[in-house]
C-alpha cells in the first residue's frame, strides 16, 4: 500500500451495510449451514426409525420418533427386537468401549502432560548440560509423521506382550509428545524470572518452586494442552485399530467403525449407526462446550509460534 | 527432600561482600545452579525422555531398519537389503496408491485452503464473534470416523438427504463413494469439511497479528475490501500461511480414517491411499519389512515436500518487521 498522508479530522469510515457485506454475510450463513446440519442429521436420523427414513427420506424432523436406535446402539434392545427394527443381531457393549475411551484418553493426557510439563521445565528453567543439544533433538521428533513410527511400535507392544490392553493403546502418548513439551516450554520461557526468584529467596526448593509456583501459573495453557490431547486421543482411530482385538480393549471409535462393516450393506442400520455416532461424539461436544473460549482463544498460540 | 541435596550447604563466604560483590555473586550463583540442577533436571526429564526414546527414536530406527528385512512378526525378521526397495519400484499398487493419496492431497489442500482463507477473512472482517469461530471449529471435534459416518449417511445413493435432494432437482443421482472418479474427490470434501474450521482459526490468528491501522489507513484511500485484501492481507499472512500449509500438507498425506471407513480402499482400488495400502500390508498380509519400506518412502516424499515449500515460500521470513 501507498503510505497514508496523515490527514486530521478524517474518521474512520462508519461500515454500512452494503451489498458487499450482505453477499459476505450469506457465504458466512452458507459456511455455518454447511458446518451445522449433518449435527442436525444424525439427530434426526438417531431418533427415527429404520422403516420411516426408508418411507420419507427427505422428511426434515425424526420420522416415527423413537428412542429404538440409541436403544440398539447401546445393546438394550434383546437381539430379537434388534434385528426386528433393522439393526445387526450382534451385541455391541457401548458401556464397555464408552468406558474404555474415558480411560485410555484420561490415562493418556493425565500422564502426557504431567510428564511433558515436568520436561518442559527443565528445559526452560533449569541448567544442565547438554539441554539445548536435547532439546534440538525433542524438536527433531516433531518431524517424524506418526505414520512412520506406529509399525514399529506395535511389533514393539506386541513383544511387551500388551497387544488387546488399554495400557498398550495409551503407552506410546503417555510420556511425552514433542508438541507439549514444545507448547510448555514456550510458556515457561516466558515466566518472569523474579517470580522463582523470589521463591528462592523465601527458601522454596526448585521442585517446591515447580509444583507450586510456577505449574499453578500454567494453569490455562496446560488446561487447553488437556482439553485438545483428550481431543485427540479420544478421536483416535489407526493406532487403537493396530492394538485392540476384543471388547476389553475397544475404544468408541474402532467400535463404530467395527458397528457399520457389521450391518449388511443393503439394509444399513442408519438409525442405530447414527445414535451411536452421537453418543461416540457427544462427550467431546459437552467438553468443547465447557472450555470454548479458551480452546478457540489458545489455538492462536498453538498455531503460530 | 530434594531441597537440601539440590543446594550447596554453604553461602557464608560471600555473605561478607555486600555492595561491590553483588555482581559476583549472582555470577558465582548461577555457577553452583549448574552443578545443582543437573540431578533435578535430570529426574524431571526422566519419562520424557524415556517415552521419546522408547516410542518415537527407538522405533525411527528400527522401521528403517525393519524396511532391509522380511518380516512377519512370528519369526525373526530377516536381512535381505534392498528388496523391498526394488519390489516396490516394480509394484504398480505402490505407485496407484501414491497417485491416488497425491490426487487426494491436491483437492483436499486446495480448496481446504481457500475455503480456510475465506472464512478466517469473513471472520477477521465481518465479525470478531468467538460463538461464530466456536461454530466453525465444531466438526474438528468430530474424529475422522464419526465425519466419515455421517457424511456416508447424507451421500447415500437411495436414501441420502445429499442424493434426494439432487434426485428432486431433477439431476442423475451421484454414487459419491461407489464411483472410481467421485470416491477421492468426496473423500477429500469430507476430510475439508472436519479440517477447515481449524485451519481457518490458525489463519485468523495471523491476521490477528497485522494492524488494524493498515486497513483504516487504507480504506481512506479509497480502497475497496478486494483490493486490501491482496495488498495488505496475502502479502502479510504469508509466513503464517506457509507454516499452516507445510502442517496441513503432513497431515493431508496421512489420510486413512475417512477411507477406512467409507470405501475401504474400494471401488478397485480408486482410494487406496498409500496409507491404507501400508496397512493391508502388514496387517491383512504380514509384510512388515515391505510394508515398512513404503513408510521410510512416505517419510522421504513428506520430508522432500516439506523443504521444497519451506523453500519455495520462504516461511522463516516475515514481512511484518
Amino acid at each position: 500500500m501507498t503510505a497514508v498522508t496523515t490527514t486530521t479530522g478524517v474518521r474512520p469510515v462508519r461500515r454500512r451495510l452494503n451489498p458487499g457485506r450482505i453477499l459476505a454475510w450469506a457465504v458466512m450463513a452458507a459456511i455455518i449451514l454447511i458446518t451445522l446440519l449433518p449435527f442436525y442429521w444424525i439427530l434426526r436420523t438417531a431418533l427415527s426409525s429404520n422403516a420411516g427414513l426408508n418411507a420419507h427420506p427427505t422428511d426434515p424432523l425424526p420420522v416415527d420418533l423413537t428412542g429404538s436406535g440409541f436403544a440398539r446402539a447401546l445393546g438394550l434392545e434383546s437381539t430379537k427386537e434388534a434385528i426386528a427394527q433393522g439393526g445387526a443381531g450382534g451385541g455391541l457393549k457401548f458401556w464397555r468401549y464408552l468406558l474404555n475411551s474415558v480411560i485410555v484418553s484420561t490415562m493418556i493426557t493425565v500422564c502426557q502432560i504431567f510428564f511433558s510439563s515436568m520436561a518442559a521445565y527443565a528445559f526452560a528453567r533449569l541448567r544442565w548440560r547438554g539441554r539445548d543439544k536435547m532439546f534440538g533433538l525433542f524438536l527433531a521428533g516433531l518431524m517424524v509423521p506418526t505414520i512412520f513410527t506406529l509399525l514399529p511400535n506395535f511389533v514393539l507392544i506386541k513383544q511387551l506382550g500388551l497387544v488387546d490392553t488399554l495400557l498398550g493403546i495409551g503407552l506410546p502418548t503417555m510420556f511425552m509428545t514433542p508438541f507439549a513439551v514444545f507448547f510448555l516450554r514456550q510458556f515457561f520461557m516466558n515466566v518472569p524470572r523474579e517470580v522463582e526468584e523470589a521463591a528462592l529467596l523465601d527458601g522454596a526448593g526448585k521442585v517446591r518452586i515447580f509444583f507450586r509456583v510456577l505449574l499453578p501459573m500454567a494453569s490455562t495453557p496446560v488446561l487447553t494442552l488437556a482439553v485438545l490431547t483428550y481431543i485427540t486421543s479420544w478421536n483416535d482411530y489407526f493406532w487403537p485399530l493396530m492394538v485392540s482385538y476384543s471388547d476389553s480393549s475397544r475404544v468408541l471409535t474402532v467400535a463404530l467403525a467395527i458397528f457399520r462393516a457389521q450391518t449388511p450393506a443393503a439394509g444399513v442400520d442408519w438409525s442405530g449407526l447414527m445414535a451411536a455416532t452421537l453418543i461416540a461424539a457427544l462427550p467431546m461436544l459437552l467438553l468443547f462446550g465447557f472450555f470454548a473460549r479458551r480452546i478457540v482463544s489458545s489455538i492462536s498460540f498453538t498455531g503460530i509460534k | 527432600m530434594t531441597i537440601a541435596s539440590s543446594r550447596p550447604p554453604s553461602r557464608l563466604p560471600l555473605s561478607g561482600a555486600e555492595g561491590a560483590g553483588s555482581t559476583l555473586r549472582t555470577g558465582r550463583a548461577k555457577a553452583r545452579e549448574d552443578g545443582g540442577d543437573g540431578r533435578l533436571a535430570a529426574v524431571f526429564i526422566a519419562p520424557a525422555l524415556l517415552g521419546f526414546t522408547v516410542f518415537l527414536l527407538w522405533p525411527t530406527l528400527r522401521g528403517i531398519y525393519l524396511s532391509f528385512t522380511r518380516f512377519n512378526l512370528l519369526t525373526p525378521a530377516e536381512w535381505v537389503g534392498l528388496d523391498n526397495y526394488v519390489r516396490m519400484v516394480h509394484d504398480p499398487i505402490f505407485w496407484d496408491s501414491l497417485t491416488v493419496t497425491v490426487e487426494y492431497v491436491l483437492i483436499n489442500i486446495g480448496i481446504q485452503t481457500v475455503a480456510a482463507l475465506a472464512i478466517a477473512v469473513l471472520l477477521q472482517r465481518l465479525t470478531q464473534s468467538a460463538l461464530l469461530r466456536g461454530i466453525v471449529l465444531t466438526p474438528y471435534l468430530m474424529s475422522n470416523v464419526v465425519a466419515g459416518l455421517v457424511w456416508l449417511w447424507i451421500l447415500d445413493n437411495q436414501l441420502g438427504i445429499g442424493n434426494q435432494i439432487i434426485g428432486g432437482l431433477g439431476f442423475d443421482r451421484i454414487p459419491f463413494l461407489a464411483d472410481e472418479t467421485w470416491a477421492i474427490p468426496t473423500i477429500a470434501l469430507i476430510n475439508v469439511w472436519r479440517h477447515v474450521g481449524y485451519t481457518a482459526l490458525l489463519l485468523f490468528a495471523g491476521l490477528q497479528a497485522i494492524p488494524n491501522d493498515m486497513y483504516e489507513a487504507a480504506r481512506v484511500d479509497g480502497a475497496s475490501e478486494w483490493r486490501m485484501f491482496w495488498r495488505i492481507t496475502m502479502p502479510l499472512l504469508r509466513p503464517v500461511l506457509a507454516v499452516v500449509l507445510i502442517m496441513t500438507v503432513i497431515g493431508s498425506f496421512q489420510v486413512f480414517d475417512t477411507v477406512a471407513v467409507t470405501t475401504a480402499g474400494g471401488p478397485a482400488n480408486a482410494t487406496n491411499v498409500l496409507q491404507y495400502y501400508i496397512y493391508q500390508s502388514a496387517f491383512a498380509r504380514f509384510q512388515f519389512g515391505y510394508a515398512s519400506a513404503m513408510s521410510v518412502a512416505l517419510l522421504v516424499v513428506l520430508s522432500a515436500i516439506t523443504v521444497i515449500q519451506y523453500r519455495l515460500t520462504r516461511a522463516g521470513h516475515s514481512d511484518l518487521g
